[in-house]
């Protein structure tokens, strides 16, 4: 269950896709998601497809970590494959007893099905990439406009990393507990709904008083080097647009509108 | 109730299995021992007490306890957890109830006891940790650092377990502390007589206090034997990251010294009258 979590697992490796500035990869990726909205025909799709594929090659990140990210959206992923399949109005193909499968249906389930997977994939792809503080460093500096209507950008975007930071510690804690506990003679694993909701109590009064005591620590700490916000805060390592950038901004022009113009080929509909 | 463990490796890591937390170890862990394990941080002593109790399952050899085999598909581990006890370095992450002694009655809850029998186990446990009965009803987070190791100490000795296994139980504790917390083990491992298995990073700790020291580095059992032969090899100890007690190396110091010395040594005061004996 613990270690579905991808967020915030970052894949330590050199490449291109790592070196680009975190604003580009998040530019990137919403691009790139919108752009899988838009497609409705196997041609888009595969425009989508080739361009996550050349992105992937270029990560050198192994491909098995992407589908890990998957495990988590399963059950959705089934879900959405399934309702699209029965439920859709339209021409039969195929049914059996209160299920029809319509040729709408079908079709609507299979791109759906895509559209989940390359969306979980390309957003996993740039988690894997982009260590969490620079994640935030992109996400603070993107949003930084909203400052003009007071709204604490700074703020949030640490808290964000503090939190994503402190998902690891918090896990491999949980861990430590449970263990203690089982020594004890804890029994995690048997029982019915009730009482394995009891069971939780020994393990999560001790984490929330450990992640409050850290929560307690850490402003200290902080407030100890004179922390005081967002205000005047200059940066260690400021993000700065490199030549790559550029290019990367390119290229995922150039995909949104491959994927815009194959959508708008008539024939590809007969195609499928 | 002996644990007996038959060429036990552990890797953390499955993709890797060269890498061992655990290097092909054996051991015999008689009744009624007091045994210290100590080696430096990262050489696999935590991780090996957790086979003891079958919380980590070893990559390949067998733990047994009492003759079985504990990972048999039929074998009970819950109720293996209650007859070797495991206090964990962190008392923090085990107290949980609103009150001292109600936490202490955790334990034999799950071993499916009674209400009152519980509370009489727990009574028993906090008396054998020496706890005044002025603490009992205080919420355990209050407590000091050493007052909360006793509570987590007790909260595993009320189970009854016939083998009682602390993770350094005198981290983070001053001088006094430490002292008081290995004093009360010494006195309750007297009383009751179980096995007890004491590990530790620090050999000053424990010489005086176990009959047999277990040395680890590296996930292997470099030294299995009593304190005072495992610190004649101080040298080998220093680099391992380890030391002897002070005075060992004083009465190495003096032989080389010239004096006819015996090194053998592991106290203060066995040293002071080897040393008079000479000098007379």
């Amino acid at each position: 269950m613990l270690r579905d979590i991808t967020l915030g697992q970052y894949y330590q490796a050199d490449s291109i896709i790592h070196r680009l500035d975190p604003r580009t990869k998040i530019m990137a990726t919403i691009g790139y998601i919108v752009s899988l909205f838009l497609v409705n025909n196997i041609i888009g799709y595969a425009v989508c497809i080739l361009f996550l594929a050349g992105m992937i090659m270029l990560s050198h990140v192994p491909f098995k970590f992407m589908v890990r990210g998957l495990r988590a959206v399963i059950v959705l992923l089934l879900m959405t494959v399934v309702f699209n399949l029965f439920l859709t109005q339209g021409e039969s193909l195929w049914s059996f007893w209160i299920f029809n499968i319509t040729k709408e249906g079908l079709r609507s389930a299979v791109f759906m099905a895509m559209r989940l997977f390359l969306l979980i994939i390309g957003s996993s792809l740039m988690t894997l990439t982009t260590t969490p503080n620079n994640l935030t460093d992109g996400i603070e500096s993107l949003l930084s406009f909203l400052k003009i209507f007071r709204v604490p950008v700074h703020e949030v975007a640490m808290m964000m990393s503090i939190a994503l930071r402190f998902i690891p510690i918090l896990v491999d804690e949980t861990n430590k507990i449970m263990k203690a506990q089982m020594a004890r003679g804890a029994n995690f694993e048997t029982g019915g709904l009730i009482k394995k909701a009891k069971a939780m109590v020994p393990l999560f009064v001790p984490l929330f008083i450990s992640a409050f005591r850290r929560a307690n620590d850490l402003a200290m700490a902080m407030e100890a080097r004179c922390y005081h916000g967002g205000k005047g805060r200059t940066k260690m390592k400021p993000l700065h647009y490199h030549l790559r950038d550029l290019w990367g901004y390119i290229i995922i022009a150039c995909e949104i509108t491959a994927a815009v113009f194959a959508g708008m080929i008539p024939f590809a509909i007969w195609i499928f | 109730m002996a644990i007996i463990l038959d060429h036990v490796s552990y890797a953390y890591d499955k993709d890797n299995p060269e890498k061992k937390a655990i290097d092909d170890v054996s051991l015999h862990i008689k009744d009624g021992q007091f045994i210290g394990l100590i080696g430096h941080t990262g050489s696999g002593k935590s991780t090996l007490i957790q086979h003891f109790n079958g919380l980590i399952a070893p990559t390949s050899g067998n733990v047994y306890f009492d003759g079985k085999n504990i990972h048999d598909k039929e074998y009970d581990l819950r109720a293996l957890r209650t007859k070797v006890g495991l206090v964990f370095q962190y008392p923090e992450h085990q107290l949980f109830e609103m009150d001292v002694f109600s936490d202490v009655c955790f334990g034999p809850k799950n071993q499916g006891l009674s209400k009152k029998d519980s509370e009489l186990r727990a009574y028993e446990a906090l008396k054998l940790v020496g706890l005044e009965d002025e603490y009992f009803y205080q919420p355990p987070f209050e407590l000091s650092g050493g007052q909360k190791r006793r509570v987590a100490i007790a909260g595993v000795l009320a189970m009854k377990p016939s083998v009682l296994v602390l993770d350094e139980p005198t981290a983070g504790l001053d001088p006094k502390g430490r002292d008081e917390i290995l004093d009360q083990i010494e006195k309750m491992q007297k009383e009751t007589g179980i096995t007890v298995i004491l590990v530790s990073h620090s050999m000053e700790d424990v010489a005086r206090y176990v009959e047999r020291l277990i040395v680890m580095d590296d996930g292997k059992i470099m030294y299995d034997d009593t304190p005072r032969n495992v610190f004649s090899y101080c040298d080998e100890l220093e680099a391992m990251g380890l030391a002897a007690p002070q005075v060992t190396y004083i009465m190495r110091d003096l032989k080389k010294a010239g004096f006819p010395v015996k090194t053998n040594l592991i106290s203060v005061i066995e040293a002071t009258d080897e040393i008079l004996n000479k000098v007379r």
